[in-house]
């Protein structure tokens, strides 16, 4: 094992002991380590954001602008990119607005034809389907099918909530109480399964090092 | 200057945004082109620079508190210096000793940062939500309601279910183990439920990009002038 990979396997080790100090109760030596992933996770952040989308769709087509005069078009989001950090200047933050407009106003004409044939129209496809051919696709499809109706009529405000749509919009509560209660499950799985990982590293990787048995 | 700084703006989302729309109707290769133009790299410069935006508005909290020696400045040291360390190792590719003289990619010094500091971070941090989430499952699975009790039950099958054990775990006289019946459940009632709350959000999103268009929701261009 090399020194660096020694170095490495205590140094995670020791941050992973500071973090889980914190289940203890709240203290310094877990602040640091709140911190430390804080400044990391920024420099960590910004630099494959530079180098998998920064430096290709901007400063390379910079660079190239002599062989192609089509790169010269990237100026306008790069201009208009420096508006938005002019942000940081109270005098000139109006500038910004420009750039969210572009951005926010861009995108919000695409979102227009594209969520609606390529997110509503498929689910509602998907949901209104002749049923069978047998019964369990049968019950399924009706599941399904009450479910939806259900769910959007308990989200549907503009009619008060009694009588009928009162009933309705109850089962539609019973289907997203089930729904939430799913995925907290999957939520409490997945925190689980990174304990066990941690548990795993902290006793195999580490300590197992030590006794010759991991790593 | 009123006009430039308050109406230009919504001039140009209107237009964009029209452009942009009109261009799902029009499948030519120019119209592909601009759309591939405006998401795949305009839109990612833009949000490179909100990114420096975020970076440079997270240095400048943290650079006030050490200036003026705020409670918990010697936290916002290890931040910054941590947040310099990474970056000046990620951008110049210096000989670091036992380590290749790369920028980010693998046996680099910043790949060893990011698997021996920060994906021990992350994932620890991550892991001990496992502790505070069983308590806050207490809290929330004290049955008092029958919509509670849903919820109760469907967290309980789907955990159940995604253990080896549930698989054990099986209706007397039926076939039927914890794990089919959590697969049940994500499969058909969480799908529904699920299914009902995209159409509203969809059903929300085209009309907020509708007000947006013309120019009724203008919260993105800040207060001010």
């Amino acid at each position: 094992m090399s020194v660096g990979t020694i170095i490495g396997l205590w140094l995670a080790a020791g941050l992973t002991i500071i973090i889980f100090s914190f289940i203890y109760k709240d203290n310094p030596l877990y602040k640091f380590g709140e911190h430390l992933f804080l400044g990391v996770s920024l420099g960590y952040g910004w630099c494959i954001y530079y180098y998998n989308d920064i430096f290709p769709n901007a400063i390379k087509p910079l660079q190239e602008i002599s062989q192609d005069s089509k790169n010269a078009l990237v100026l306008i989001p790069i201009i208009l990119g420096l508006f938005i950090i002019l942000r940081v200047v109270p005098s000139l933050a109006w500038l910004s607005r420009f750039s969210f407009a572009l951005y926010i106003g861009g995108f919000a004409g695409l979102a227009v034809p594209n969520v609606i044939s390529g997110v509503f129209l498929p689910q509602l496809t998907s949901t209104i389907n002749p049923l069978g051919p047998d019964w369990p696709s049968i019950i399924k499809q009706v599941v399904l099918l009450v479910g939806v109706f259900c769910t959007v009529v308990f989200f549907f405000f503009s009619w008060e909530h009694r009588g009928a749509v009162g009933k309705i919009g109850r089962v539609g509560i019973l289907y997203i109480m089930v729904a939430f209660g799913a995925s907290f499950g999957y939520t409490v799985m997945a925190r689980v399964s990174l304990l066990i990982g941690r548990i795993q590293f902290m006793l195999h990787d580490w300590i197992g090092s030590m006794t010759g048995g991991g790593g | 200057m009123n006009f430039i700084r308050r109406q230009l703006p919504v001039v140009i989302a209107f237009c964009f945004g029209v452009a942009l729309w009109a261009q799902y109707y029009i499948p030519s290769r120019a119209s592909n082109e601009a759309l591939e133009t405006f998401t795949g790299s305009w839109a990612i410069i833009l949000a490179g620079c909100a990114l420096i935006l975020g970076i440079l508005s997270a240095i400048h909290h943290h650079w006030t508190k050490i200036r003026l020696k705020r409670a918990g400045f010697g936290y916002s040291i290890v931040t910054l210096t941590c947040f310099a360390i990474v970056v000046l190792v990620g951008w110049f590719p210096i000989q670091w000793p036992g380590f290749a003289a790369v920028t980010i990619a693998d046996g680099s010094f910043f790949d060893w940062i990011f698997l021996n500091v920060f994906v021990p971070l992350d994932a620890t941090m991550f892991s001990l939500l496992a502790f505070f989430i069983a308590s806050a499952a207490f809290r929330a699975f004290r049955a008092r309601s029958f919509e509670a009790t849903a919820l109760l039950i469907a967290g309980c099958i789907v955990m159940l279910g995604r253990v080896p054990l549930g698989e054990l775990i099986a209706i007397p006289g039926t076939n039927l183990s914890m794990t089919s019946i959590a697969g049940w459940l994500l499969n058909n009632p969480n799908t529904a439920a699920y299914r009902g709350i995209l159409l509203g959000v969809i059903l929300s999103q085209v009309a907020i990009s509708l007000r947006i268009l013309f120019g009724i929701e203008r919260t993105y261009m800040g207060g001010g002038d």
